[in-house]
């Protein structure tokens, strides 16, 4: 049974139809890898999907219900990474972190959170403005949200590989397979082409004129 | 209740951090309302009967203009670094965030003029009882200042020239304000009763309070789209 369900969608900026009549789906262990040229609208639609905008026609379930009514029980399964990272740039990786771990009712440690910046490869940079680190790292910081919100089934990452060097690519696919693996399910748009894998499928969205 | 008591603790230590990193920032408006003050007496000449007329009106504008050059510092970076997009999916009432955040900036924004104020009082040669009038006008003025800023800052935090449009569109709704709090003020210069204009700023106050943060949160979800 699918977990996030979208019928129908329409999505219209700028008085160009970036797609309609969309239906969609993603269960548990599923990686869905959403390709499309620039401008297709994988951004759009992903953040409908996550219930930051709405789409001018069409509705998105998470089970069975709509994602406005479903509420709280839908964003605290949900995890989604836009382009824009979330950080503030004058906060260091760890204040950044433990202000989002707040945010999203996750009770962590500061020592927790030093371990995993360490592990995601940042280690002795933890309590540095963000501004002063590389794009790379500030990416990594905001990836570091995967590993932090583990009641999140569903992953919603708008090209999570950018600025990343070739070990983070590898480090952040191979959480997400783990996540997929474990039953989670992950939608990610992404230029680059993913790791063959088993739960791997593809959905396409056109340009369209 | 505690998940949102550690929301609203989250919400302020974070503003508050930035606010103290951001040194420059928090001078800025306290600097200009010192220089108005200075260099009114110059300008207009230095009578000191003049100086106790125009005085009060200085103060109010100068808190004003000034609150209206930091206002824009409350929703526009979390818009622009993708902060704002965080809190909406993180699934916490908005609401909460909005009041954190628009008490912050009173606190940070217009807490130090009000312990200035005696100072500029001085400068404008006002009486204790106009000094009074114009601390106590400024406490219950300043917040519905940082509130309805709130709202314009909210509403245009997605447009690109959005400073304009925020002059344009919280100068005409800090009006009333300025009228009470001034006639507040003359009324303790001739030693008149002025809890009227007071009850009336007062009701002004609690009426934005309820609304504020509602509209705020609106806002930013609109922005989002």
């Amino acid at each position: 049974m699918a977990d996030l369900i979208a019928q129908k969608l329409m999505c219209i900026k700028r008085d160009r139809v970036l797609f309609e009549a969309l239906d969609f789906s993603l269960g548990a262990k599923q990686i869905v890898h959403l390709k499309g040229p620039n401008g297709a609208g994988k951004t759009s639609f992903l953040r409908i999907l996550a219930g930051l905008a709405t789409a001018t026609e069409g509705v998105v379930k998470y089970k069975e219900k709509n994602i406005e009514s479903a509420g709280h029980d839908f964003y605290t399964s949900t995890l989604y990474i836009g382009h824009k990272s979330g950080l503030n740039s004058a906060l260091t990786g760890i204040e950044n972190t433990q202000f989002w771990a707040n945010q999203h009712g996750i009770d962590i440690s500061q020592s927790e959170i030093i371990a995993l910046l360490g592990m995601i490869g940042l280690a002795g940079l933890e309590d540095l403005p963000v501004a002063h680190l590389s794009a790379g790292q500030q990416r990594r910081v905001s990836l570091l949200r995967l590993w932090l919100k583990s009641q999140a089934r569903i992953w919603l990452l708008d090209e999570p590989f950018t600025a990343l060097d070739v070990q983070g690519v590898a480090l952040i696919e191979k959480k997400i397979q783990e996540h997929a693996e474990s039953g989670g399910s992950v939608l990610i748009t992404s230029h680059q082409a993913l790791q063959p894998h088993p739960l791997k499928s593809e959905f396409m969205l056109e340009y369209r004129f | 209740m505690s998940s949102s008591f550690s929301i609203i603790n989250g919400v302020m230590r974070r503003d508050l951090i930035l606010a103290f990193r951001q040194k420059a920032e928090l001078a800025q408006p306290l600097m200009f309302v010192l220089m108005v003050v200075t260099l009114f007496p110059l300008g207009v000449g230095p009578s000191p009967e003049l100086l106790q007329r125009i005085g009060p009106g200085i103060i109010w504008i100068a808190a004003i203009l000034s609150g209206l050059m930091g206002m824009e510092r409350m929703f526009r970076d979390d818009y622009h670094d993708g902060s704002t997009e965080q809190m909406l999916v993180s699934g916490m009432p908005m609401v909460l965030v909005s009041a954190a955040k628009i008490f912050c900036h009173w606190l940070v924004s217009f807490v130090p003029l009000i312990i200035l104020t005696p100072l500029l009082a001085v400068f404008l040669n006002l009486t204790w009882d106009m000094t009074v009038a114009l601390m106590i006008t400024l406490l219950i003025g300043t917040p519905v200042l940082s509130m309805l800023g709130a709202i314009g800052v909210a509403l245009t935090v997605g447009l690109r020239k959005g400073g304009l449009i925020l002059s344009l569109l919280l100068i005409p709704v800090f009006i009333p304000l300025l009228i009470f709090a001034t006639s507040a003020i003359e009324s303790a210069s001739m030693r008149l009763p002025y809890l009227p204009q007071l009850a009336i700023m007062g009701a002004i106050l609690l009426l934005t309070a309820a609304l504020a943060p509602v509209a705020v949160s609106y806002a930013l979800k609109v922005s989002q789209h």
